[in-house]
């Protein structure tokens, strides 16, 4: 049996038992939405379908409607894919990572956490098969027979790998995240009193009956899946990072990448994570769940992967110095002298300086402080991307092909259209699914629960 | 054929456990447990073995690792050899580190699915399958301990009621069919 410390603060508050937890979380889903909720999903569905009505004009008109040219071809498109994945990885970062190290304060937000990570995912895989151009021929990625002789993918190339990167992660993280899914689907199902909902999360619990023999199978794939899904998440933006750092291009060329890029995409998942969790806790009344130590944890979490981000960056403009080579050093007093210094100057004080604020207790568990900073976060690593891909390429070796990008309204619908289908999918997810993982915070009950510990 | 069914329920998991061990101590043979969250400690008393689906995940793992040194071998070595810059691939071997990635990914992605397929097939818990918890609170906040009477030939209502009489026992069902 688990003993909680002294020192510790229990992670549920209120006099909760079994039955309030469930309570708790199944009568948001039986009872009428509230009004807020329906004006948010209807806000988010028109800017997704805005967002939508962009990709088709995209699709059917040509990547020329973005703003890129011969020398910036890659500008808002993989900033904004390489920004989705990273806010994928705290979802399984919280529901992996900190599964293997037992860390209990993830059971109240790893639920929300990992649908965050599924439909980021999707977000982000949505942008290097729109830049394709021509996404219909989208199936030459892979390894298929073909009628073009002996034509193979070229399994040397980064961004080959980064297919069968994110296509992995993405089909990991949603099977994890169902597995988990289904007891509390089927606590829902035996809940609720609608005859039609109780046939729809039958249906979705796939016949989960609680029996001895399952749940000693279910602990056992989670623990693996788990034990799968950590390095997977480091590989991923290892290999996202690769697709810059294999090439030769200076600013790109750097073997820092891939620690870089996994603690950048911590750092901004967290930043989404509390962005989503702080109103999903006001509105549904997850107070004594997601508790303000729950948001502390968060984040310390922050504090770490910012200042190895800083770090980070520091390194990169040292090395860019120390190795003597003209290029690399023009690249990186070009990106916070040169034309772009806002953008450089944005993602310094939003990535670097700003999370050192959460070194004052007062200000980690002021809710308010942690939401705006959250913002600021999420903003500074998008900047982060563009600083990396923009500025690298925009000053090409040859003068004569010097050129700047501006993004066109298409480049705009298309990033701003993402943030709706995303915002879209995780209110329904909201309203719909159980929000808080049942089962794991059933278990942890007696040894965290504040009505037991006080005991 | 006929046969009884006992359906013990409590809201405890200590006293699910009590109840449990007094049960087999008592000779009954207990057929299943439902919760609504794993209660550790209870496999052993009810005899349920540890699972083996991480030797399952350990084999689709090694299947995914093998698949993919096999294409590798066909599509970049046999079939098509890639002269890049005047170094071509070889052989496997040299070319490997290029493969590390997309040899990783492809080993996760058996092994994850192989795994979980393999889970869920093995609970019979699909899509469209029928739930088969005794009561519906057992998802909720009660436990449910099943015993059968064809396991357990010499078992009478009296025993069962004797044996749980001080378990803080919630309610014992019984259902003949």
């Amino acid at each position: 049996m688990h003993k909680l410390s002294e020192i510790r603060q229990p992670l549920i508050l209120g006099e909760k038992s079994y039955g309030d937890i469930t309570n708790d979380i199944v009568s948001p889903i039986e009872n009428k939405a509230p009004k807020g909720w329906y004006i948010l999903l209807t806000i988010s569905g028109l800017i997704a379908l805005w967002g939508i009505g962009n990709i088709l004009y995209l699709i059917g008109v040509g990547i020329g409607t973005w703003g890129l040219n011969k020398t910036v071809g890659w500008a808002w498109d993989i900033t904004n894919f390489v920004w989705w994945v990273g806010i994928g990885h705290a979802g399984t970062l919280i529901s992996a990572v900190l599964l293997l190290f037992r860390q209990r304060w993830r059971m109240a937000i790893n639920r929300s956490a990992e649908a965050m990570t599924i439909f980021a995912v999707m977000m982000a895989a949505l942008f290097p098969a729109i830049h394709m151009g021509r996404i219909w021929l989208a199936y030459f990625v892979f390894p298929l027979p073909n009628q073009f002789g002996s034509l193979w993918v070229n399994f040397n190339s980064p961004l080959l790998w980064d297919v069968f990167a994110i296509s992995t992660y993405f089909s990991v993280s949603l099977i994890f995240w169902y597995i988990g899914l289904i007891p509390d689907f089927a606590t829902i199902r035996d809940k609720v009193k609608s005859p039609v909902m109780r046939k729809v999360y039958g249906i979705l619990s796939f016949g989960w009956s609680g029996k001895a023999k399952h749940w000693n199978r279910f602990e056992e794939v989670s623990l693996v899946l788990a034990g799968l899904a950590t390095p997977l998440v480091f590989s991923v933006h290892s290999i996202v990072s690769f697709d810059f750092a294999t090439s030769i291009v200076p600013g790109w060329h750097t073997t820092i990448f891939p620690p870089y890029f996994v603690s950048g995409a911590v750092f901004s998942g967290f930043a989404m994570v509390l962005t989503l969790l702080l109103v999903m806790r006001k509105v549904m009344h997850l107070e004594d769940y997601i508790t303000i130590k729950h948001i502390e944890y968060m984040n310390i979490v922050i504090i770490v992967t910012g200042s190895i981000v800083g770090i980070a960056y520091i390194t990169e403009m040292f090395v860019s110095w120390y190795s003597g080579v003209e290029y690399e050093s023009y690249a990186f007093l070009n990106r916070a002298t040169g034309k772009y210094w806002w953008a450089y100057l944005i993602m310094m004080s939003a990535n670097v300086i700003s999370p050192q604020l959460f070194w004052f207790k007062k200000l980690r568990t002021n809710l308010m402080f942690t939401f705006i900073m959250a913002l600021i976060i999420n903003t500074g690593m998008w900047f982060e991307r563009f600083v990396i891909i923009v500025t690298s390429v925009h000053r090409d070796y040859l003068p004569s092909s010097w050129s700047m990008f501006y993004p066109t309204w298409t480049d705009l619908g298309v990033f701003i259209g993402t943030l709706g289908i995303f915002m879209f999918m995780f209110l329904l997810f909201a309203r719909y699914f159980p929000v808080l993982a049942l089962n794991e915070l059933k278990s942890i009950l007696k040894s965290n629960g504040e009505k037991y510990v006080k005991k | 054929m006929a046969d009884k069914v006992y359906y013990a329920l409590y809201n405890d998991d200590d006293d699910l456990k009590g109840a449990a061990k007094k049960l087999v101590e008592g000779g009954i043979k207990v057929n299943d447990v439902f919760s609504p969250f794993p209660v550790h400690g209870l496999d052993p008393i009810i005899g349920v073995k540890q699972t083996r689906l991480g030797i399952v995940a350990f084999i689709f793992g090694i299947t995914g690792l093998i698949l993919a040194l096999v294409g590798f071998q066909y599509f970049m070595i046999g079939d098509w050899p890639m002269d890049i810059g005047g170094k071509p691939n070889q052989n496997l071997l040299f070319n490997l580190p290029a493969f590390i990635p997309v040899t990783f990914e492809f080993t996760v992605l058996f092994a994850a699915h192989g795994m979980s397929l393999t889970y869920l097939i093995r609970n019979k818990t699909l899509p469209g399958m029928p739930a088969e918890n005794p009561d519906p609170r057992t998802t909720d906040d009660h436990f449910a301990i099943k015993i059968l009477k064809s396991e357990n030939p010499e078992l009478t209502d009296n025993k069962v009621e004797e044996l749980l009489k001080d378990t803080n026992i919630v309610e014992l069902n019984q259902k003949e069919f």
